[in-house]
């Protein structure tokens, strides 16, 4: 499976090639994750560590409240490819910009939405991301450039391209990064898309997670190529393939692309080889894959890996990663917490936002009246 | 029976005679450069304006509406863009989202259907499913018509779009309609498809000299009478208003509403207009079924039920998908005969 060769690449680093925290040999004497983890700082490498411990535990608690009841319709969880968007958010300046798939989750926290109003979001009250409007897979992050998390496979590839080309319109010093999973890319949007920032040499990322599926068919049976980087060179664009279960490899992996993007060299396209360890959502029954093959993935755990990694590096010990842990808990306790204690969207606001400039309110009823004089509200 | 050249020719006479009535302050225009000085004027004096499209730029737009711009402000302001819709769409909606103001032209409405998704499920949700956080105000110019262009190229789906909350919908039948609401979309924060045709870009009319906008809202009587109200928006309206000046020399007094604005729906206009004639006759280019005009007899009767004397009259196309043939497509097509028909059957 051409996941196995992305993973082979990144043994050394898994395994410590370069344990001492120094000065950094040359790239080709490292495996992928060794140059950051020699250049961030230890704050920043166990913030790492925080926020895909956060995304996890957020996901199990969400999990546990949809069981609940609290949580309706969808639920599609980020369990297993937390890496991807903790490393791939860590490239990002404030000034960049993201477009997500539905499963949000994990962008919105790794880039710095409060877990308190995403899960309040997801109980779809009047404190959430989008007050409760949106829902699981539309949440925002506005203060970062977080536009939202859209539902319609491969209809953010063009939206994400627009972002750029504004970017690129206005001069500015940015970057839209754009998430996607491996089954939008035999949509057309998805060529559309990418043909149009690669003639206009947009400042864009098209980041893709191959988690091998798209939903419930793997991808052998729905893809020409089992690379999907592949497609990328269709257009003329400079493609990688990353291992995403590696979240040092993935940040760096990133960087480059933000720096590409951000030298006026036009798009750049971001395979990261993940893997999802629940269902596509909670009413996925999971047959189409074998349990087998999910203890495999399930076995090399990038959260358990980048632990046992920082630990071999020795920058932090147990003890640390026990203290994270616990505060994550009492954090998303208080998230839950919130989420409950809020109120739900009033039902006189039904009609907020369907226009952003207000219109007769009795047309915007679609009926009629005496009184309809002129614009209100 | 409707007849291209024969019934552009027609309009274009009445569309003189009005221009002879000119008075001050107001001088006469095609529709075309209707719409070509609004962009201007927003081009000129907003830097975040620009037009994306299909042969937009060197060949100047496939009815000639932007011809020049692009030498005028240059490759970055008038895009030449592949011909997908539904990344072009996507494009305008991010773009807009992110402080642009594109002016999309989709060369036909038949088109706007690969673009469907990015509309429906893009432009119009952004506001409300992000909780009024941000806007995608877009403007997308496509132009209805026909005139043998066979099946995929004849259609008009404006009621698909009214369809949608979220967009607000224009389908103006003047140059003067033209130019103020193609301004107002352009200065407003929401989505809007603006919807041309392609048959009445070179009627000419009077508009205001200097800058105007006109509020994306509200229907507007064109002809005031007493004995039936008609009803159309687009080509639509300028066919009732010659069926009108015809029904009058019979002694017959319509009263002609241009819906101008296809959503928000102004139901009143024409309920005030119904609560004085009792009668009313809706007429369409598109097929009636699931059409608009059955949502306006819909909402018409729900609030003016007890001041209506005959069964509200329709008129629409013949719902078959349009042949290439001249003759069938004469019959297909609503012309004056037809609504002059329907006003009498409900007399």
């Amino acid at each position: 499976m051409s996941r196995a060769k992305a993973t082979t690449t990144n043994g050394a680093a898994a395994n410590g090639a370069s344990r001492r925290r120094g000065r950094s040999a040359s790239k080709t004497d490292n495996g992928p994750g060794v140059d950051a983890l020699h250049a961030l700082e230890k704050s920043e490498l166990l913030s790492l560590y925080r926020q895909m411990y956060l995304i996890r535990r957020f996901e199990e608690r969400s999990a546990e409240q949809y069981a609940y009841g609290k949580i309706g319709g969808f639920l599609h969880l980020y369990i297993g490819e937390e890496a991807v968007a903790v490393g791939a958010i860590k490239a990002l300046s404030p000034a960049d910009h993201l477009v997500t798939h539905y499963r949000d989750h994990g962008y919105a926290l790794a880039i710095g939405a409060d877990p308190g109003p995403v899960m309040a979001e997801l109980f779809g009250k009047e404190t959430g991301t989008t007050k409760g409007r949106g829902g699981s897979m539309h949440l925002t992050h506005v203060e970062r450039h977080f536009w939202g998390g859209y539902a319609i496979v491969a209809g953010h590839l063009p939206i994400a391209t627009g972002i750029g080309l504004a970017l690129q319109y206005q001069e500015q010093d940015a970057v839209c990064m754009c998430i996607f999973g491996d089954g939008a890319t035999n949509a057309g949007a998805f060529h559309e898309a990418l043909n149009m920032a690669a003639i206009w040499k947009l400042p864009v990322i098209f980041l893709c997670e191959n988690n091998l599926y798209a939903m419930g068919t793997a991808h052998q049976y729905i893809s020409a190529v089992p690379s999907m980087a592949t497609k990328a060179l269709a257009y003329d664009m400079k493609a990688e393939t990353v291992d995403g279960q590696d979240v040092l490899a993935m940040y760096e992996a990133a960087r480059r692309a933000v720096e590409w993007c951000k030298a006026g060299n036009g798009p750049y396209f971001l395979e990261a080889m993940t893997y999802r360890f629940r269902g596509h959502s909670m009413a996925d029954p999971e047959t189409y894959r074998d349990k087998d093959e999910v203890e495999q993935y399930r076995s090399r755990d990038p959260i358990t890996a980048y632990q046992e990694q920082l630990i071999e590096a020795g920058v932090a010990d147990k003890a640390v990663f026990e203290q994270i842990d616990r505060e994550v808990e009492e954090q998303l306790e208080a998230a839950i917490f919130f989420a409950d204690a809020s109120p739900f969207p009033d039902p006189s606001t039904i009609y907020d936002y369907v226009y952003a400039e207000p219109i007769w309110e009795t047309i915007a009823r679609n009926g009629a009246s005496e009184d309809s004089e002129g614009p209100r509200g | 029976m409707a007849s291209t050249l024969a019934e552009l020719e027609e309009m274009q006479r009445e569309a003189a005679k009005g221009a002879s009535r000119a008075s001050g302050g107001m001088r006469e225009v095609t529709y075309r450069d209707a719409l070509r000085e609004a962009i201007t004027e927003e081009m000129d004096k907003n830097p975040n304006v620009l037009l994306l499209g299909e042969d937009i730029g060197a060949y100047g737009g496939s009815y000639v509406v932007t011809r020049g711009f692009q030498e005028k402000y240059g490759r970055k302001r008038v895009i030449d863009t592949p011909i997908a819709e539904l990344g072009i769409v996507g494009v305008a909606v991010g773009a807009a989202m992110a402080g642009l103001k594109p002016i999309v032209e989709l060369m036909t409405i038949n088109f706007s259907l690969l673009a469907i998704d990015q509309i429906v499920n893009h432009a119009a949700k952004i506001h409300y499913m992000f909780g009024g956080q941000f806007t995608a105000p877009l403007v997308i110019r496509t132009a209805s018509g026909w005139g043998q262009l066979g099946a995929t190229h004849s259609q008009t789906f404006e009621g698909w779009y009214a369809h949608v909350p979220g967009l607000r919908v224009v389908m103006p039948s003047t140059p003067r309609d033209a130019k103020g609401f193609l301004k107002a979309a352009v200065q407003g924060n929401d989505p809007v498809m603006f919807i041309e045709h392609s048959l009445i870009y070179r009627n000419r009319g009077l508009i205001p000299d200097g800058e105007y906008i006109l509020p994306l809202e509200g229907a507007e009587v064109r002809k005031e009478g007493s004995d039936v109200t008609i009803v159309s928006w687009s080509r639509g309206a300028i066919l009732a208003m010659g069926a009108a000046d015809e029904l009058e020399r019979e002694g017959i007094s319509s009263e002609v509403i241009d819906m101008r604005v296809l959503r928000p729906l102004d139901i009143d206009t024409v309920a005030k207009s119904v609560a004085k004639t009792n009668r009313l006759v809706i007429v369409e280019e598109s097929w009636r079924t699931m059409g608009l005009g059955a949502e306006i007899a819909a909402a018409v009767q729900e609030v003016a039920f007890d001041d209506l004397d005959a069964p509200i009259g329709r008129v629409g196309s013949i719902e078959v998908p349009m042949p290439y043939a001249r003759n069938l497509e004469r019959i297909i097509i609503p012309g004056k005969d037809e609504v002059i028909q329907a006003v009498k059957a409900t007399l």
